[in-house]
């Protein structure tokens, strides 16, 4: 009996019983697809929260002052950030960006919008803070210098303010002043509950003649020349401050008027979080893998079983051992292979929805890992019963309830 | 050449072990020749059905010799033990079994498919095999669209369609009613009338009746050998 010839038995064995088939390969279907999703969405969650990390910039530290009111003393100033660009105290600073921020309502043609960040600053900021102009351009060193109004503005006041217009060259009334729009920034992931879309960047001179005055800054940007050199930057934007501010140079961070946060350290611990996370999820993949595989075989030893007395039948009526083994092996495989692949699909088509907010990402090697399990198990589950009945004596498999 | 279909000797076989031992076979002899009619009758748990799965191979004997066409079965492996239940014995069952959800054609082929034969002669063997059992035209028909006699005729059909030495038949009427009973020992008496041997068991006597030699156990022991003219089809009711 030919190869061809039992694979035909076994496409005749599968579609006599299609619902069963059917129930098995959908049984298949639901393990693998559940498996490679998980991981999908621990993977995709994980990502997002190291993509927001990096939206912040990784080679910038913010210095913050840690004071309450403006008492002179512990209140940041224009002079620090100038003594930060300090080449020989600050080797390895590329940008230094002092920071005003208020917020405001901005006006257009009878439209208002209240803003929570209006963010007076020098042009340096925008690389500093990974924040790239999308459409038009950002203020230059001239304008800050001359004290220009012109303004950039975030993709949520865009589209409050100008619903499908294009906002350039537009003005908008700022606390009683007109401003020029000269750029749109491009969309940005959201750090948190606050929409980082809804803010608007003018320079640094204008918004404190306008708006804030010119009191102490609010913080200061300062961007390391590469991700490595934060730590140090860190340490040297601390010995020029302390100094500025007249502190002991030994004066620790803890009790300092002021604060640095660094994005870098931000990032590490959120990097830790996030495979925490994927381990996290790692443990519930191979727990679903498991009970999926326990479903498998499950499936395949009850319908190998029931067919039992089917084998006894064929083996009455002289079929080999080896004929009856090599039907079921590829019955088996058939419905591992198919449902595993339907199982794939569904879980591909699965991952193109955000499941509970969050846009799953696939991990190639989990579709790997789950298709080769439940085949795996499929072919030895199936294999297991069809050669323990096959070897019966026609009889014992003839009598088997 | 005058060598007999089917030679049994000194059969025995035991179930269990210790105080749970039951005897079904002591000791039976018991030779067949070609285009003979045999009928073996006896009582519930005489061992008729033991012995006629040991006849079909599908069993093994505890002790003795089995000789198929000249064989010694209990000699050979897996492989061609396989091949003799193939070519040499036809098994009717009283459970019918055939294939579930596979049409009665489809049925009959089973066994040519695995002798090797190429698809096309096993389709017209098979529908020659069922117009010789009356049921050409319910080829297409699954077991489940079938009554109880038909699906026994696809059955005789698919036990006679590798024209074997030997048919054996374990109570092939014993779920069957007397119209259906009749349409399958006519089927029965026309394979021995063309010169088919047939062995087969039953309880009923009018089954018995059919046959050219009537055989009795009781408690795993022949104890009548009786040659005996049969009762023709037409002499029977109907």
């Amino acid at each position: 009996m030919s190869f061809y010839e039992v694979v035909r038995f076994a496409l005749r064995g599968l579609s006599a019983n299609k619902l069963r088939s059917s129930l098995t390969m959908l049984g298949i279907l639901i393990g693998v697809a559940a498996v490679i999703l998980l991981v999908a969405v621990g993977n995709g969650s994980a990502k997002a929260i190291s993509d927001r990390i990096e939206a912040l910039g990784t080679n910038t530290i913010t210095v913050m002052s840690a004071g309450r009111g403006g008492s002179t003393n512990t209140a940041l100033t224009e002079d620090m950030a100038t003594g930060l660009t300090d080449t020989t105290l600050a080797p390895d600073v590329k940008s230094v960006s002092p920071v005003v921020s208020t917020s405001t309502t901005l006006t257009y043609g009878g439209t208002d919008h209240d803003v929570n960040a209006f963010v007076g600053t020098t042009p340096g900021w925008f690389a500093a803070s990974n924040t790239p102009v999308g459409s038009g351009a950002a203020f230059t060193a001239d304008d800050e210098a001359q004290g220009r109004r012109v303004v950039v503005i975030g993709q949520t006041v865009a589209q409050e303010l100008f619903p499908g217009l294009s906002p350039l060259n537009k003005q908008i009334t700022v606390g009683g002043a007109l401003f020029t729009v000269v750029g749109v920034l491009q969309e940005k992931s959201s750090t948190g509950f606050q929409d980082s879309n809804d803010t608007a960047i003018a320079p640094l001179t204008a918004v404190r003649q306008v708006l804030t005055g010119y009191g102490a800054l609010n913080s200061i940007l300062v961007e390391a020349k590469n991700p490595d050199k934060v730590d140090a930057v860190q340490s040297e934007v601390a010995t020029v401050l302390n100094e500025k501010m007249g502190l002991a140079p030994t004066t620790s961070s803890a009790n300092a008027p002021y604060r640095i946060q660094n994005a870098s350290q931000l990032l590490q611990t959120q990097t830790q979080t996030a495979d925490t996370f994927t381990t996290l999820l790692g443990a519930v993949a191979a727990i679903s893998l498991l009970v999926g595989g326990i479903g498998i075989t499950n499936i395949m030893l009850v319908t190998v079983t029931e067919r039992t007395r089917e084998i006894g039948i064929r083996k009455a009526l002289g079929a080999p051992r080896r004929v009856i083994l090599t039907q079921f092996l590829i019955e088996a495989t058939l419905l591992s292979v198919i449902g595993g692949a339907l199982g794939v699909a569904a879980a591909l088509i699965g991952s193109r929805f955000s499941i509970v907010g969050v846009k799953p990402v696939i991990v190639p090697s989990s579709i790997a890992l789950a298709l080769g399990v439940s085949i795996a198990i499929g072919l030895f589950f199936g294999g297991l019963p069809a050669s323990r009945a096959a070897r019966l004596r026609p009889i014992d498999a003839l009598r088997y309830e | 050449m005058n060598r007999p279909v089917l030679e049994v000797r000194d059969l025995t076989k035991v179930y269990g072990t210790g105080e749970a031992t039951v005897h079904a076979l002591r000791g039976v002899s018991l030779t067949v020749q070609r285009g003979d009619y045999v009928a073996i009758m006896g009582s519930s748990g005489s061992g008729k059905s033991t012995l006629m799965n040991i006849l079909g191979a599908l069993d093994v004997p505890s002790d003795g010799t089995y000789l198929l066409d000249g064989v010694d079965v209990s000699r050979l492996a897996d492989r061609q033990l396989a091949l003799a239940r193939n070519r040499l014995i036809g098994f009717i069952f009283q459970a019918f079994n055939l294939i579930p959800r596979t049409s009665a054609v489809a049925n009959v082929e089973l066994p040519l498919a695995y002798a090797g034969v190429k698809p096309k002669e096993r389709r017209r063997r098979a529908l020659a095999a069922l117009d010789v059992v009356g049921l050409a035209d319910r080829a297409r028909h699954e077991p489940n669209q079938l009554s109880g006699g038909q699906q026994q005729r696809v059955a005789v059909a698919r036990a006679l369609v590798t024209e074997p030495a030997l048919l054996l038949a374990d109570e092939p009427t014993g779920n069957l009613d007397s119209r259906s009973t009749e349409d399958v020992l006519n089927v029965f008496d026309q394979l021995n009338a063309s010169g088919r041997t047939i062995v087969l068991i039953t309880h009923e006597t009018e089954v018995g009746d059919r046959a050219k030699r009537l055989i009795r156990l009781v408690d795993g022991r022949v104890i009548q050998d009786l040659r005996q003219s049969p009762i023709l089809a037409g002499r029977h009711s109907r």
